[in-house]
């Protein structure tokens, strides 16, 4: 990959970053410890250097992930001296307020939802900044750089603002809301190429390494945890694997992989017939998926 | 690598969205399990061929009713370079949305149906194009399969499309092909249906095109989104002006004029991030340090003194209006221009512009999806310059104070 795009992706984020700051009194930036909130952290970080980052990060903790992924989460963070807010999905679970999904393909992930609406309430949060990217889904695909929501967290795709040239309008009434995706026009293999090109540290989880699996409708799902659940004839056994993507265990899956560098993940992406949300069951629920559970508030 | 952003405009069942389908599957960027959702649903549908407008209408409303609503952004690469293209409605309702997607596009496709030939449609597209200042405009005549790939169609559609672009004034560059999106007859390979034309097919085409950021041109401006000032030890006088440098460069050492106090000073450090450069061209996003301590805030503009743009309190401006409520005089907006935002008035609507070029009428109020010409009366000074010479300084968008709705886009003559 040529600097040119990479520099033309990064100036436009690093834009958008100081708009959010600029046009909003309380702006958060949504940090899961995936490779995307890890590239917005950099941007942000470059957009506003030498002072510090002008925001705290918000994670909305679904009790389901990656070990691995809380410790780097909880250890950048430190490094930086960001505030760090965690909400857990957990909570809403004892108090009786959401019902945890059953059966085979149970996941929190759409439990997020409720949590995420909860923390923006909670800190009078007027703006939380994503790492969603436009190529990752064909309703994602749809999505404005600033996306007001309701205070139901409610997307109105058939009403959205125009957004022209460079000009963000962030003005919203008390208790709206506006999403903002810095990273909107990256691509997947943009995202992995900017982590090697900075050399950006990402959690091992990335990278390819035995573990304990077991196999169910064509994909691979990690048995070293309670979270997924596993019948008792869907056999374990140990694979070389890495993931695409680490959100809720119990929606992600891994892919056969010994990209164990950075620049071999590259590699990887750059070869792949498989779309990284191809490896996420929430997608496949319907052909609607997304768009539904964006209307609800869904990031 | 470059990337390159294109708009596409057509009217309605044009196949506009079954064309993108095709350049992204026959430049293979449609992933296995993408392709196999189209083929589930295709099937499911009943059809005997590959609905690929699957690919790019993600909404349900869009599935259900066969159209496109909202702008689509859509990714993919060749081997020389990365596109953008930017999916836009082409019913009259969506205009706005057309509009949208072509303010950030080097270039822009217009299909028009070979059965049809140009219709209104094409014309409001083509004007819209004009107006933006897209450079490249690329008329894909779709559909050839059931014309019988017969050349005449083609031919006077070229025609027709020519005598418009010249009685319009365009500078564009304008390109036709006639394609099958359906069957992919010059799209991405050539076709043996159209012995008869020798052109290139539209991937081709794309190819050759410059990539050249929408804001190429030559006078720098840097808006001011924010000024950063750590207040450490380290860093205990650091007073930068971080903004986005729209048009030509700027230099340690140029001197500066900064807008609207009209004070005078020279770049003193450029930073991107923690490195120094001696040089910033235009796209980067930059933080700016300048010789004496002056007084500046979001919303100011940096620009070489010997570069001063122009500046008024009464505007004159080109109006697309995108919102239901309609614009009538004496309505107060906010119009922001950068990271500049201004009260402005409307003083008088002084016409209404046929989007078909059959020129100009008398209005008292513009409507949704109309274009016009507009006066507004300024709270402040605007400083700006035409949308020819700056993009940045020569656009602006009108915000609502009511509602916070984006309810017109200007471009300055």
């Amino acid at each position: 990959m040529n600097d040119l795009r990479v520099n033309t992706l990064e100036s436009e984020a690093i834009y958008i970053l100081r708009e959010v700051a600029a046009q909003f009194e309380k702006p958060v930036l949504l940090f899961s410890g995936g490779k995307d909130s890890i590239t917005l952290v950099r941007l942000a970080q470059k957009a506003f250097w030498p002072a510090k980052i002008p925001f705290p990060f918000l994670h909305v903790d679904t009790g389901h992930n990656f070990p691995e992924t809380i410790e780097f989460r909880d250890r950048l963070a430190k490094e930086l001296g960001i505030e760090l807010i965690v909400r857990n999905v957990q909570d809403n679970i004892d108090s009786g307020k959401v019902v945890e999904e059953t059966g085979k393909y149970a996941s929190r992930n759409m439990l997020q939802t409720e949590t995420l609406l909860d923390a923006i309430e909670e800190f009078g949060f007027d703006a939380a900044i994503g790492g969603a990217r436009r190529d990752e889904e064909k309703a994602r695909a749809k999505e404005r750089i600033f996306s007001v929501r309701s205070d139901f967290g409610e997307w109105d795709e058939k009403n959205q603002r125009p957004e022209l040239f460079d000009l963000l309008n962030g003005k919203i009434e008390l208790g709206q809301n506006v999403r903002c995706f810095p990273i909107s026009n990256w691509t997947e293999l943009d995202v992995w190429s900017y982590i090697e090109r900075e050399e950006i540290e990402i959690p091992s989880i990335y990278f390819a390494h035995k573990r304990n699996v077991f196999l169910r409708d064509g994909m691979i799902w990690s048995a070293e945890d309670d979270v997924v659940f596993r019948a008792e004839d869907e056999e374990v056994k140990e694979m070389m694997v890495r993931f695409r993507t680490v959100g809720d265990m119990s929606c992600t899956a891994a892919v056969l992989s010994d990209a164990v560098s950075i620049g071999k993940v590259v590699q990887e992406i750059r070869d792949s017939s498989i779309s990284e949300r191809g490896a996420r069951i929430d997608d496949k629920r319907s052909e609607a998926a997304m768009e539904k559970r964006k209307q609800q508030g869904y990031f | 690598m470059e990337v390159l952003k294109i708009a596409t405009a057509g009217s309605v069942d044009d196949g506009k969205s079954t064309l993108i389908g095709r350049i992204l599957y026959d430049t293979r960027s449609l992933t296995d399990d993408k392709l196999e959702a189209i083929e589930r649903t295709s099937k499911q549908k009943g059809f005997d061929y590959l609905d690929f407008s699957l690919a790019t209408d993600g909404l349900v409303a869009e599935r259900e009713q066969g159209i496109t609503i909202d702008v689509a952004h859509i990714y993919f690469s060749t081997a020389k370079k990365s596109y953008i293209i930017a999916d836009t409605p082409g019913h009259v309702e969506y205009t706005r949305n057309m509009v949208t997607g072509a303010s950030t596009s080097q270039a822009a496709i217009i299909l028009v149906d070979a059965r049809n030939g140009v219709i209104e449609q094409t014309y409001r597209h083509f004007f819209i194009n004009n107006l933006l200042k897209v450079k490249d405009i690329i008329v894909a005549v779709n559909k050839m399969d059931l014309v019988d790939f017969a050349q005449d169609n083609f031919d006077a559609i070229k025609a027709e499309i020519t005598a418009l672009a010249k009685r319009a004034g365009s500078t564009q560059n304008i390109t036709f092909i006639p394609v099958s999106a359906l069957q992919g007859d010059n799209v991405v390979n050539r076709s043996e249906n159209t012995p008869w034309y020798t052109g290139t097919t539209l991937l081709e085409h794309f190819e050759k095109l410059e990539a050249q950021d929408v804001y190429e041109e030559s006078v720098a401006r840097l808006p001011v989104q924010t000024v950063v000032r750590p207040k450490t030890d380290e860093f205990h006088d650091f007073r930068g002006y971080a903004g986005k440098l729209y048009g030509g460069n700027l230099a340690v050492g140029d001197e500066v004029t900064v807008l609207p106090s009209k004070t005078a000073s020279k770049v003193k450090d450029i930073y991107f991030f923690d490195k120094k450069y001696k040089v910033a061209e235009r796209g980067t996003s930059i933080n700016v340090t300048l010789e004496n301590d002056i007084n500046i805030s979001r919303g100011d503009i940096i620009v070489k003194s010997s570069e001063l743009p122009k500046e008024t309190k009464a505007l004159n401006a080109k109006i697309c209006w995108m919102d239901s409520t309609n614009l009538v005089v004496g309505k107060k907006y906010l119009l922001q221009q950068g990271a500049n935002v201004i009260a402005a008035k409307v003083a008088s609507i002084d016409a209404v512009i046929a989007t078909d070029f059959s020129g100009e009428a008398a209005a008292t109020e513009l409507k949704i999806n109309e274009i016009g010409k507009v006066s507004f009366k300024l709270a402040k000074t605007l400083f700006y310059d035409t949308y020819e010479v700056n993009k940045t300084t020569g656009s602006f968008i009108l915000i609502d104070p009511q509602t916070n709705n984006t309810s017109g886009a200007g471009f300055i003559q």
